[in-house]
């Protein structure tokens, strides 16, 4: 077990929610997400960084410049020129901000008096206008765990990538809330509680978003005598302790690496060797096809480059991340090497040629000479930093958990004002009247109480999507079992064996009426089934509901169950009562869900009686 | 309490029963506005805040930029908007610094195409641009060219970009490319197009080409500029890029980007080796009306004793019957009248209806395919040069420099 307070582990999150308003932030197109083969049209742009108001051009944005892009961009008909940064934002949109402050609220949260939209640069394409869109709308709240929310703001969410440097402006403009912990929380499992906490409360709203992808963690992680890291894009909560874990891990290695370094007196030779001819004739098509080949020696490295820091990771790993923001495909390095094609004499004629020992590591960048001598650049620039340990990061989550390099932090100057949107003023009366919606926990207790649910079922459906559907069912009386078995089992069921897509029966309009007919006993529950399948075939819910009505009078059922039990006399004397539920059974075949089962019960268990007395 | 800090300043404030500190930047609607640190401006009470130190602003001034001599000598003329201004957040101000340096730094790759210098001549709006400002500007233009400038970038902001194209193209007869830019798209954003439109123009600029026209996005991507002649270019977007366009003609060249490649179709004027010339005279008291149904026929009246009017009229030059009198009394009274379409795109014809017949014989003068604002300008031109009425009529309905043509293609 790893001792995470002994490491000195210090996490702290920021979780982004999509925000269900009827409108995007800055304009009035609709929160919809397309499918890229609607678009209709596409254009492409360049992006380049500019200075902040204080002057200066931001680190992050100054190494997403070092080559420059062009970016694709996927139009849509619910999209407007405000999405292809072709029009000024219009103003903030209240709805959302309203969302925000109602989340605030929920968190013990002060609002800003005056709230400034802000441009955060973000030049690496997901972002038309070369910024996002984003304001501080309240601060200081607090965690069960003691711990503190420093802000709350307000944010456009970016545009999706497509591939590479193609994006899909649907997403980009929905409102985003951003909720950042203060780095209170020193275990794994701790940041997992925080993170479930406050999904819990974002939910609560019943005005985000939901689905895959409408919530994202970033955490942010050090360790002592490592660096703070963020980690960007934590879609599945399940992982996020694992993510914490194996970040711990890699600083803990890039600090073990360090120790070594140090230990052999390692260095970074600062001059490259052009080493193009010792590849003339190889067979490594990448390496054939590079115009350019570069290498770099690092002194007392050998062994360590291809060590591994994290499942999956190696300090090349990193080394390569850095390469890449030159537009290079990676890097090869010499703990990996012979592979790839590159034979063993090539490598030692490598190592010859730029005058690498055995306790060396040589790391190629192979490309077009003005993208080879950026990358080599990279290169030395990470490899010395692995002299000092860990550097400060933003990194992405791979699959598993493990991460790879973004950018450096961004810093202050990435941020200056948004021109264009006049500044919001929150007053007093507007906070008041800002109502707070009951949590979610707290409305799974009052199920328990209320309705006598079993808690398990209460917390499944306080949390699920279906809440508001749930509850207008209940306030309508209906039985709290039968709405919780007809929409988390019955309409799945159908679904599966239909193989259609069952969401329409997930609407009020579809799903009440059919409730309260069977509550009316106007169908049996058994029926239900049948109302949706007819339904999913396009039948209005009345007419669906007329269809499945029993066309069997209380008598007819009493003659039928009769007959059964009559034709069965001498299994009903041998069982006595016990012979009801087996009896059950193929009464309700006979009758094939036409019959509310209770009835039938009822009327078999007086016929058995019945018999019962002929003794 | 307002007024207490300087921009720059370190304050606290005591905000949520905490105390924070930041940078002030300003005065917002009676609220201090303070970065913090996080790079978030918020706005807080006056009252919450207290000075922690006063620290000067120190300016920020960027690294010189080496030209290339060898280059093509080109000239950059900046009257204002936003292609290569930075504006000063802390005063809300577009920063008037603007020497070579300034400009170079921002457009980085002008430095390859030629050897610049530049001239400030206004750091204005356009939209408060003025015939006197376009005479000055001509005038500046023309001493570039004097001196030996190859090509000449006039940056510009858009709203008028046009009125002053054609304003030069008038004035000026040049020998060598007399270039607009400007960006629809602040410079302060990452998206701008402020840095291919400049791009461009200076490709344009040392082109073969030998007019005054606008370089400006073709189309909403980062992919083409379009040249478009100075007499026939309006801006037809409020926001978009590709605002501006070639009316009645297609573009007369074009550049590609970022290869900046220029082609220049069969019609563009070539460069020539001839002396540049200058005619400057600009007769101001001229109009611009446009017709709506129901305009009153008093409204005719604030355009007694200017010395040109051109009308905006509906479909081929229409205005209604109870302005007609108005109209004879305006040109009785030694009113030139000119009559243009509200359409933008066809040609003018009052032979064709009543009331078109009646103008006619009241002397309005048909203004051909010509745009409404050109034909402003090219009036203030003409009766600024021409003082015989009816030769500066005939001048009115003849080509001058592009901007009528007697085929509608």
């Amino acid at each position: 077990m790893t001792d995470y307070q002994a490491l000195g582990l210090k996490a702290g999150i920021e979780i982004h929610q999509q925000l269900n308003s009827g409108e995007k932030l800055f304009c009035a197109c609709p929160t919809v997400l397309r499918k890229f083969e609607e678009r209709s049209g596409e254009f492409s742009r360049y992006l380049r960084a500019t200075v902040s108001e204080m002057g200066e051009i931001d680190r992050a944005a100054k190494e997403e410049m070092m080559v420059l892009r062009k970016f694709c961009y996927y139009a849509y008909d619910t999209c407007c020129l405000v999405e292809y940064d072709e029009e000024p934002p219009a103003p903030l949109n209240r709805e959302a901000l309203e969302i925000c402050l109602t989340i605030a609220k929920m968190v013990g949260m002060t609002p800003v008096e005056q709230v400034h939209t802000m441009r955060k640069l973000v030049i690496d394409g997901s972002n038309t206008s070369g910024f996002q869109r984003t304001a501080l709308v309240a601060m200081n709240g607090t965690l069960p765990n003691g711990g503190s929310i420093d802000t709350l703001c307000l944010e456009e969410e970016a545009a999706q990538r497509v591939e590479g440097d193609t994006f899909s402006l649907d997403r980009l403009g929905i409102p985003l809330v951003e909720i950042t912990t203060s780095p209170c929380m020193r275990t794994p499992e701790e940041v997992f509680t925080v993170a479930e906490y406050l999904g819990m409360v974002l939910r609560s709203t019943g005005r985000v978003k939901r689905g895959l992808g409408t919530i994202r963690q970033d955490v942010n992680i050090s360790i002592r005598e490592g660096a703070r890291v963020e980690i960007k894009g934590v879609q599945e909560l399940d992982l996020i302790a694992e993510v914490v874990r194996r970040e711990v891990e890699r600083q803990q290695n890039l600090l073990r690496i360090r120790e070594e370094l140090r230990g052999r007196g390692a260095q970074v030779d600062p001059a490259p060797v052009d080493v193009t001819p010792v590849f003339a004739g190889t067979s490594s098509s990448i390496l054939k096809k590079a115009k350019k080949i570069l290498a770099v020696r690092l002194p007392g490295f050998a062994g360590l480059v291809g060590m591994e820091i994290q499942p999956g990771r190696r300090l090349g790993s990193e080394i390569s991340d850095y390469a890449k923001k030159c537009g290079v495909g990676g890097i090869f390095h010499t703990d990996e090497l012979p592979a790839y094609g590159v034979t063993v004499e090539e490598v030692a004629k490598l190592r010859e040629t730029v005058g690498a020992a055995e306790a060396d590591c040589v790391v190629l960048v192979a490309a077009t000479a003005e993208r080879a001598k950026c990358a080599v650049e990279q290169v030395i620039y990470r490899s010395k930093m692995a002299l000092e340990g860990v550097p400060e990061e933003t990194r992405r989550m791979l699959e598993g958990g493990s991460t790879a390099y973004m950018r450096p932090l961004p810093g202050a100057a990435r941020m200056y004002p948004e021109t264009d949107v006049l500044p919001v003023r929150i007053g007093d009366d507007e906070w008041e009247a800002i109502a707070v919606p009951e949590l979610l926990t707290a409305r799974a207790e009052r199920f328990v109480k209320e309705y006598k649910m079993d808690p398990a079922i209460a917390r499944q459906v306080a949390y699920s999507e279906y809440l508001p559907l749930f509850q207008e069912a209940l306030d309508r009386g209906i039985p709290p079992n039968l709405v919780h078995r007809t929409i988390f089992a019955t309409v799945k069921e159908i679904g599966k064996e239909t193989g259609k897509d069952t969401s329409c029966l997930l609407d009020p309009g579809a799903m009440i009426p059919v409730l309260e007919a069977a509550r009316e006993g106007k169908i049996a529950k058994e029926a239900i089934p049948d109302v949706f399948r007819l339904e999913l075939e396009g039948v209005p819910v009345g007419e669906a509901i007329a269809r499945s009505a029993p066309t069997l009078s209380t008598g007819d059922v009493e003659a039928i169950v009769r007959k059964i039990v009559n034709e069965r006399k001498e299994f009903v004397k041998s069982k006595g009562m016990a012979s009801l539920g087996p009896l059950m059974g193929v009464v309700m075949e006979e009758l094939r869900g036409t019959v509310d089962g209770k009835l039938i019960a009822g009327v078999l268990k007086k016929e058995i009686q019945a018999v019962l007395k002929e003794e | 309490v307002t007024g207490a800090f300087s921009s720059g300043d370190r304050v606290r404030c005591t905000f949520a029963e905490k105390i924070l500190e930041g940078t002030y930047i300003t005065e917002r609607d009676g609220m201090a506005v303070v970065k913090m640190d996080s790079g978030y401006n918020i706005g807080v009470p006056f009252t919450a805040c207290t000075l922690v130190e006063h620290l000067p602003v120190i300016p920020v001034k960027g690294a010189a930029v080496v030209q290339d001599p060898s280059l093509p000598p080109l000239s950059i003329v900046s009257t204002g908007g936003t292609i290569a201004s930075r504006i000063d957040y802390r005063t809300g101000a577009v920063t008037s610094q603007f020497d070579a340096d300034d400009i170079l730094r921002a457009i980085p790759g002008l430095e390859k195409i030629a050897n610049f210098r530049t001239r400030v001549l206004y750091t204005i709006l356009s939209e408060n641009m003025t015939p006197q400002i376009w005479q000055e500007l001509a005038r500046a233009v023309y001493e570039e060219i004097r001196q030996g400038a190859q090509g000449v970038i006039v940056t510009h902001g858009t709203d008028t970009m046009a009125y002053s194209a054609a304003a030069l193209s008038f004035m000026l007869d040049t020998p060598v490319p007399v270039i607009f830019v400007g960006s629809q798209r602040s410079a302060d954003r990452p998206s701008s197009d402020n840095v291919m439109n400049a791009l461009c123009s200076a490709s344009a600029a040392v082109s073969p080409l030998g007019e005054v026209a606008v370089a400006m996005h073709e189309t909403s991507s980062d992919d083409c500029c379009a040249i478009h002649r100075g007499t026939r270019v309006r801006k037809m977007h409020s926001s978009r890029r590709d605002a501006f366009r070639s009316l009645a003609i297609p573009p007369i060249g074009r550049v590609e980007y970022p290869s900046l490649d220029v082609t220049l179709s069969q019609d563009a004027v070539c460069r020539r080796e001839t002396e540049p010339a200058l005619q400057d005279a600009l007769e101001d008291r001229c109009g611009l009306l446009y017709f709506y149904p129901g305009m009153p026929a008093g409204v005719l009246d604030a355009f007694s004793g200017m010395r040109g009017l051109v009308i905006a009229g509906t479909g081929l030059g229409h205005t209604s019957t109870v302005l007609i009198p108005g109209i004879r009394e305006l040109i009785d009274g030694g009113t030139t009248v000119v009559m243009t379409t509200q359409c933008l795109f066809g040609r003018v014809c009052d032979r064709v209806y009543d009331t078109g017949r009646d103008r006619l014989r009241a002397g309005v003068i048909e203004g051909e395919d010509m745009l409404p604002e050109t034909a402003l300008v090219k009036m203030m031109w003409v009766l600024g040069n021409e003082q015989d009425a009816e030769k500066a009529g005939a001048m009115m309905a003849q080509d001058l420099r592009g901007e009528l043509s007697r085929r509608s293609v």
